[in-house]
């Protein structure tokens, strides 16, 4: 049986708290919470899940970006973050940039929305961007819906078991970016709509019992509302 | 108000002008998160002084020269609305306005965890909608609940409140009468989670004896508010099954 409870900053939290720096700090022994949150206490450990916070880059992670501004062999790229990311021409081309015959703003325009890779970031300089890799680049089709940073592991659910049903229900492709920015494909408007409801219900409850099998039913109640299926 | 009819701040039977007890705060009225477009906001309410706190931020700085290169950039603006007080207050920012910025900053800064924030900025708004004394410990209570709101990384929650000795008598959170009547006038904050006093400031004259029941009297009411910031946070999250 685990226990969930709200923590605000200043509040002790137990030993055995897993989370690490900034959200959790440890002063002589005593580890107190730093940012308003989530304490899910089982038999043999406790979580802390920040409910309130910015997304800091690290290297590693996958965002989805928007151009932002363009330098001269470079993009600017908001990654809904205190920093702004740079996502430099060679590494999206794959090849070496020629300014006599290459237009950047031709190949990503500003309000474009890319899918990368965050290849290096240490906070002294701004986030290095890479798309060299399978599934990453500028993103042509679906839906973008920004969210708060710090849903994301809910939205995904233990074991992802949250977006495999969201995917399943809905029949949309889903892919939730640690940003706070998720890209949604669906087979229709409808079951769109239901998905980005669901998403919306999540971020306002993330704390609430038994919340995927509430959306689920929050899900097949609006998909007979609307006389809709997936298949 | 009856300014000019009263001639006792504190009556026979050791109660102020508005019927508290000396150690007696103002109600007190938390609300968290009512603005939309901030990261994070709070409002809070002394008796009749109404302070509105907002946050944004950690963001990328409107202007590069603001940055600092090992830490985030707290920028605190403290300001009175033309309505907050009796006469109206000229919105342009008073001298007293700059330098209660900077002691509500210094306030905050021991406690936000602002170094995991390098070359970025937290912008925190306190806006003074009215007052009756007390104002800038109420801004730094909404203050800290709005950056908690926001989820900006602190050591702990901060809250504050002015004693005050009105005809020899050391009294808690003093309203504006017993302010401009008083004898002294002592903000405090702090955040009692860490046992650390952000802010301490006196105006007037108290002994040392005096002066240490009026710091024991803040702190016992400090934790109270703290107390009452932290329902306030929680109440945010309580989900109705």
């Amino acid at each position: 049986m685990s226990a969930r409870k709200i923590v605000v900053p200043g509040e002790v939290l137990g030993e055995h708290v897993e989370g690490k720096y900034p959200y959790i700090l440890e002063d002589e022994g005593v580890k107190r919470a730093t940012v308003i949150g989530a304490l899910d206490e089982r038999e043999d450990k406790a979580t802390f899940s920040p409910l309130e916070g910015v997304y800091i880059p690290k290297p590693g992670d996958v965002v989805i970006g928007i151009i932002s501004g363009i330098g001269v062999t470079n993009w600017f790229v908001d990654i809904n973050s205190p920093y702004t990311a740079v996502l430099n021409v060679q590494d999206f081309l794959g090849r070496p940039y020629n300014p006599a015959t290459d237009d950047l703003s031709r190949i990503l325009a500003i309000g474009d929305y890319i899918k990368a890779k965050i290849a290096a970031f240490d906070r002294s300089r701004s986030p290095l961007l890479t798309v060299q890799e399978e599934g990453l680049g500028r993103i042509v089709e679906g839906k973008v819906i920004e969210v708060k940073p710090t849903r994301i592991p809910r939205i995904i659910g233990r074991k992802r078991s949250m977006i495999s049903m969201l995917a399943e229900e809905t029949g949309c492709e889903i892919f939730a970016a640690v940003n706070g920015r998720i890209h949604i494909k669906c087979p229709n408007e409808d079951l769109e709509a239901i998905l980005v409801m669901a998403i919306r219900t999540i971020e306002r409850e993330p704390h609430r019992y038994g919340l995927t099998e509430h959306i689920r039913k929050l899900i097949q109640q609006e998909k007979l509302v609307r006389g809709v299926e997936v298949g | 108000m009856a300014k000019a009819t009263l001639e006792k701040l504190i009556s026979e039977d050791g109660r102020r002008h508005d019927g508290r007890l000396p150690d007696e705060l103002r109600p007190i009225r938390m609300e968290v998160g009512i603005l939309h477009n901030a990261d994070g906001s709070a409002l809070v309410e002394y008796g009749k002084t109404k302070v509105l706190a907002a946050v944004y931020g950690p963001r990328e700085p409107p202007q590069k020269y603001m940055v600092l290169p090992d830490r985030a950039a707290l920028r605190v603006r403290y300001h009175m609305a033309p309505f907050s007080t009796e006469e109206r207050k000229s919105p342009a920012p008073s001298r007293r306005e700059v330098e209660l910025s900077k002691v509500i900053r210094e306030s905050l800064e021991p406690v936000v965890l602002s170094e995991y924030y390098p070359r970025t900025v937290i912008d925190v708004f306190v806006e003074v909608l009215q007052a009756d004394g007390g104002t800038r410990t109420a801004g730094v209570t909404a203050a800290s609940l709005a950056l908690a709101d926001a989820g900006v990384p602190m050591k702990a929650l901060v809250a504050g409140v002015a004693v005050g000795k009105v005809e020899g008598i050391l009294v808690v959170d003093i309203d504006e009468l017993e302010d401009s009547m008083g004898e002294a006038d002592m903000p405090v904050a702090a955040a009692p989670d860490i046992g650390l006093i952000t802010l301490l400031q006196l105006n007037g004259v108290l002994t040392m004896e005096e002066f240490d029941k009026a710091l024991e009297l803040a702190l016992k009411a400090i934790e109270y508010i703290v107390e009452k910031e932290k329902e306030a946070l929680r109440a945010k999250y309580s989900v109705e099954e």
